[in-house]
């Protein structure tokens, strides 16, 4: 399945992009989070909840069908 | 009421909003945190569209790095506390409105008197401690919430703890590693982004009061003021989160959130500066039946499980210098203090194996 993957904040200049498109087979967030980090190693350290199809979903939740993706750090700054 | 004046006449003829939503307007007490970047903007507004109470806290004064995006404050405001600097220009803007300057540091002993007040909170501070003491003090004092923070060219804003939804910490349970999320005072904001993001904390806090529209309630919004792109995520509530925040409040006011973000560190020494020190008392919090002990130190004897009940037995006036077995439960055991009110704490790196090598060494 295709997913995009959107990066937001500090995550989009970590990755030194904001948007990509990714295949891969059917598998977790945790799961996918280690290919993520893998591929752009400055995730490793960042924090960041992960939304599926905008909505924030736990680690454990199976990614099934063609989905888009948000990493969204936390902002403190006012 | 017919007693409002021209003053509000285009808002009162949207009929969403009529006589009566002015009236609600002029009932509502809306309590602002930080007058700085997304304060000034909601602060204006909320002024503005005639809000009967609004309450201000700032300790910070302004300097003129403020002035590109604080948009109450002017040359003459310049090392001014922004709470009354504030005030002042907003009582010209709308003198019917009672404006209360409170030109002090939001802290935990005085959160919960204050946001009792109020019936919104508007988050414009600009840190995570802050930023997680206001929301753990919205859920004890059961207050909604109008979050709103940037980060360079992208803003978020959502509604916490209205109406039984989500609250901040069902979104990030925990802060950032210390460090890690940089401000604006270190990277830099645009001017125009907290006045964005302002503008929509204060659109929330009208229609909260005007029951009015969708609100972002546990909604996370996404702005980005260069693409003008936004997107809102779907935040789930977590009972677990909520009732743990519920538990502290009993000792909500002796909690320290700068230690719970990591800001205050607690300092590690090693062996030989553990015994060089004078006018220190050292506390040795492993078991008793552990070994060595490290007599030469004259330590108390106060195992990590048991430093609360017996904290009486440790003076606030000393130094205290902590360690176990190898340094890892008297970190927990230096953050606990620190949490406690106690300032001047260490603890041994390597602990008591540490200092017992040492010795050796230092016989031979």
């Amino acid at each position: 399945m295709q997913l995009t993957i959107k990066y937001f904040g500090m995550l989009a200049e970590a990755t030194s992009i904001s948007e990509e498109q990714l295949q891969i087979d059917t598998c977790s967030v945790a799961e996918l989070l280690i290919s993520l980090k893998k591929q752009h190693p400055k995730l490793s350290n960042k924090d960041f909840k992960v939304a599926v199809n905008q909505e924030l979903v736990a680690h454990d939740y199976a990614i099934t069908t063609e989905t888009e993706i948000a990493l969204l750090p936390p902002f403190a700054g006012g | 009421m017919s007693s409002f004046n021209s003053r509000y006449h285009r808002q009162i003829i949207l009929p969403e909003i009529g006589v009566s939503g002015q009236e609600k307007l002029d009932n509502a007490k809306v309590l602002v945190i930080g007058a700085g970047g997304l304060g000034c903007p909601i602060l204006q507004y909320l002024t503005a569209a005639g809000i009967g109470s609004i309450g201000i806290i700032d300790f910070d004064v302004v300097e003129s790095s403020n002035l590109h995006r604080q948009i109450l404050y002017g040359a003459s405001s310049l090392g001014i506390n922004k709470a009354i600097a504030a005030k002042q220009r907003l009582t010209d803007l709308n003198s019917e409105v009672t404006i209360t300057a409170y030109p002090e540091k939001l802290t935990t002993k005085n959160a919960c008197s204050l946001f009792s007040k109020y019936d919104i909170i508007v988050d414009g501070s600009d840190n995570f401690s802050t930023r997680y003491l206001v929301n753990d003090a919205c859920i004890l004092m059961n207050k909604p919430l109008v979050y709103g923070a940037i980060f360079k060219f992208e803003g978020q804003v959502a509604v916490f703890n209205y109406k039984n939804g989500p609250t901040y910490r069902c979104l990030f349970p925990e802060p950032p590693k210390a460090g890690s999320v940089p401000s604006c005072s270190e990277i830099g904001v645009l001017g125009v982004l907290p006045g964005i993001i302002g503008s929509m904390q204060a659109n929330e806090v009208l229609k909260i009061v005007l029951d009015l529209g969708d609100i972002l309630n546990g909604k996370l919004l996404q702005f980005d003021c260069l693409t003008m792109q936004s997107s809102a995520f779907k935040i789930h509530r977590s009972e677990l989160q909520i009732s743990k925040t519920k538990a502290l409040q009993n000792d909500f006011e002796t909690m320290n959130y700068d230690t719970f973000c990591g800001i205050i560190q607690v300092v590690e020494i090693d062996a030989e500066a553990a015994f060089s020190k004078n006018n220190v008392q050292y506390i040795d919090v492993r078991e008793p039946h552990e070994q060595p002990k490290i007599e030469d130190l004259a330590p108390i004897y106060i195992p990590l499980g048991k430093l609360l009940e017996e904290i009486q037995n440790i003076s606030k006036e000393k130094e205290t210098i902590l360690f176990c077995q190898s340094g890892i439960r008297s970190k927990k055991a230096a953050e606990l203090l620190l949490d406690n009110g106690f300032n001047n704490i260490a603890h041994i790196k390597g602990g008591a194996i540490a200092l017992s090598e040492y010795q050796a060494v230092k016989e031979v």
